[in-house]
């Protein structure tokens, strides 16, 4: 393979790896226009900036499952369990007065990892299926154990007394949300750099070509379970980050951060966006909250239904998720705009 | 349409600023309840007695008029949260209602401080609740109250030795620490404290242990929509066959439920303030135009919370001539008393928790051949126990 350090030019297929994930890790309009959006965002809803921030974490939480799903092929029904390992982690330290939000969104990462890392080589074994029962089995002993340290985590009471000092000693989190928007906001973001680095690394390839055939890479010399660990690890690491922020940003703590429904819903909102595109999560987190607040406001008691009849339309439709549907809608009439804006 | 935006816009900027400036005209109650999901019959209940309540009383506050808005946070605590917060600082709600789980209310208790608006608790049972803020006024029950209630009952009424039998969370624990309490003052045994998961929980190895110690009686509590599978093992394992009563907390017999239960629900004795086949002129007209409201549905005892919310949101009112702020909305609350459906209720002025009698009663079938909770002695005036230092 001869290497080619000029990068191709931008329509030709790429002639080497690192010209190819030069090219992916490109910044396009598309980027830019998401990150904009998310910025204004908080001056145009000014009032719903609660409803932003929860969709910021939801995101978050996605977008570590993308990692797994998306890249390294990992199906987990189980992810809650680091989402809520990292939420407990970050409440209690604020509970027992470490209330500095950064360093304690750290130890939340850091503690989901850890848990991430000693379950993953649980995961490694079997397939698919074997992977649905060990990461379901996992997030309910998890669970239990949270309900059983009742000293520790309140059982089901949920945590109580969380108090957060400002974020960098001067933003104060306040009732309109606006520190807990512009903090979950920039986590996500820096986050979303790290992910993408990861995954534009050599490191994400090697994990795609996994994803496409484990056998064939470990054939290739490439160490497959070294990298699935590696990957398990980090992505239960940022689904820690996103439960810490939850933790800080609402300052309570309750069992159902580790619940099933949490995982579902992760995977579903993934799902709905589009997986192994990064975007995918994020995009998917809006239009699922959205479309749920709307739902939610027109018929209070039914709304399930209709998100689920919008959910089986959109999987039947619109295969690749929203952001599936939008590249194969722009792919349509590709000459008149050059080099549409999709991720 | 241009012209209609703006003009809308304008309204919208001239309601705020005048909202500010005078007392308001429509007091907004943001209803908080689970209506979807495990818990959806609670938030089903309530949702469906507060409007019954509005209905009946629409006009009869001078000065303003009550607006009840209901918001579905699917029972999960963080939703609930950013529903007390959005409803408080972008709808203007003046006062937060509902909460359907103990971890809920607690969950939203920070913004009644913060925001300084009442939080009227209308389901969520754990005795720690009101002291969680200044603003929390609760309409319900406690735990403890009924489980005290039920010990002391047991202990004077021929039942010497007792299993407990709760399902392992907060509420379940204080339901065993209360019961043994009041029981063993009274001069009862506890045998055996069992506690069971709450999720997916199988009943049978525990009763067989239960049935074991040989006891008088099985002391039961669990959330409410689990009594019937409780009812169904006690009868299959031959606990009743053996002369094992049956006694608890009255969310085992939910009157929500209770008729589908069948006859293995007879003879159960349950603690509890609120039957839907309370024998007082109140409570007939509750029942029936709740039942005509709501395609026959039998209100039960979230519905009653609810309602008597409701009583004390106008009542309040009534008193700070449409004040809605915590400071005046609370005081006014605190000592206020009224007769329920229930029978006569008051709010504590200290605890600004609930004091109510508690009925002692058993099922059997009514008149129109369904199963009720039939009350048959009572506890009058009860505080909630864990706070008056039980």
């Amino acid at each position: 393979m001869t290497r080619v350090e000029t990068g191709a030019p931008p329509a030709a297929a790429p002639a080497s790896a690192a010209a190819l994930l030069r090219e992916r890790a490109r910044w396009s309009l598309f980027d830019l226009l998401f990150w904009a959006a998310a910025l204004a965002a908080f001056f145009v809803f000014p009032l719903r900036l609660p409803l932003l921030t929860e969709i910021a974490i939801l995101g978050l939480f996605a977008l570590s499952i993308d990692l797994l799903l998306g890249y390294a092929g990992i199906v987990s029904l189980g992810h809650a369990a680091f989402f809520g390992a990292g939420a407990y982690a970050a409440g209690i330290l604020a509970q027992h007065g470490w209330g500095e939000p950064i360093s304690g969104l750290a130890a939340a990462g850091l503690v989901a990892a850890a848990l991430g890392f000693a379950t993953s080589f649980l995961v490694l074994r079997g397939s698919d299926l074997t992977r649905l029962m060990v990461t379901l089995g996992v997030a309910m002993m998890v669970l239990e154990a949270a309900n059983k340290a009742a000293w520790l985590t309140g059982g089901a009471d949920g945590l109580n007394g969380v108090v957060m000092d400002p974020v960098f000693g001067v933003f104060e989190f306040d009732l309109f949300g606006h520190t807990a928007y512009w903090y979950a906001l920039a986590v996500l973001f820096l986050c979303f750099l790290a992910i993408r680095r990861i995954v534009n690394a050599p490191f994400g390839l090697v994990l795609r070509g996994i994803q496409g055939n484990a056998l064939r890479m470990s054939a290739v010399g490439a160490p497959v379970n070294r990298h699935l660990v590696a990957v398990y690890t980090l992505a239960a690491g940022f689904a820690g980050i996103a439960g810490g922020l939850l933790a800080q940003t609402t300052q309570f703590v309750s069992l159902d951060v580790l619940n099933f429904q949490r995982s579902a819903e992760g995977l579903l909102v993934l799902i709905i966006g589009g997986s192994g595109v990064l975007y995918g999560g994020l995009v998917g987190a809006v239009a699922f909250k959205l479309m749920q607040e709307w739902l939610s406001n027109i018929t209070t008691q039914y709304w399930q239904f209709w998100l689920g009849a919008a959910l089986v339309l959109l999987v039947l439709f619109a295969r690749g998720g929203l952001l599936g549907l939008a590249r194969r809608f722009l792919r349509r009439r590709p000459a008149r705009s050059e080099r549409g804006g999709a991720a | 349409m241009a012209k209609w935006t703006l003009r809308a816009a304008l309204a919208g900027v001239a309601a705020l600023l005048a909202g500010a400036a005078m007392a308001a005209d429509t007091v907004k109650v943001a209803l908080i309840l689970p209506m979807t999901g495990p818990f959806a019959s609670t938030g089903r209940q309530i949702d469906a007695a507060a409007r019954l309540y509005l209905d009946q009383h629409k006009g009869d506050l001078q000065g303003c008029t009550v607006e009840l808005t209901t918001k579905d946070d699917t029972g999960t605590a963080d939703v609930t949260k950013r529903i007390a917060q959005e409803a408080v600082v972008r709808e203007g709600a003046n006062i937060l209602a509902g909460f359907g789980l103990t971890p809920l209310a607690l969950a939203a208790a920070p913004i009644a401080t913060q925001g300084k608006v009442p939080m009227v608790v209308m389901a969520a049972a754990t005795s720690i609740i009101t002291e969680k803020s200044p603003n929390i006024v609760r309409t319900s029950f406690t735990t403890p109250q009924a489980a005290y209630a039920m010990g002391e009952w047991a202990a004077k009424n021929g039942i010497g030795k007792v299993v407990t039998l709760v399902s392992d969370y907060a509420p379940g624990n204080d339901a065993e620490t209360y019961f043994a309490k009041a029981f063993e003052a009274g001069g009862g045994q506890v045998a055996e404290k069992l506690r069971v998961p709450l999720q997916n929980p199988d009943f049978a190895p525990f009763l067989q242990r239960a049935k074991d110690a040989a006891p008088d009686a099985i002391f039961v509590f669990v959330p409410s929509g689990v009594g019937s599978i409780v009812m169904k093992q006690v009868a299959d394992r031959g606990l009743t066959a053996a002369g094992v009563k049956l006694i608890g907390t009255g969310d085992v017999t939910d009157d929500d439920i209770l008729n589908n239960m069948g006859d293995v629900a007879l003879g159960t004795i349950t603690a509890f303030f609120y039957s839907a086949a309370h024998d007082s002129p109140e409570n007939k007209g509750f029942v029936e135009a709740f039942k005509k409201a709501n395609g026959n549905m039998r209100p039960n005892f979230f519905a009653v919370s609810g309602y008597d919310g409701m009583h004390a949101i106008f009542e309040g009112l009534r008193k700070t001539d449409c004040d809605p702020s915590a400071e005046k909305f609370v005081d006014a609350v605190k000592g206020m008393s009224w007769t329920s459906p229930r029978g006569k209720i008051a709010i504590d002025p200290e605890t600004r928790d609930i004091v109510q009698t508690i009925y002692i009663r058993e099922v059997k079938r009514g008149e129109d051949g369904e199963l009720y909770n039939i009350e048959f002695d009572q506890i009058p005036d009860m505080k909630d126990p864990a706070k008056a230092g039980k």
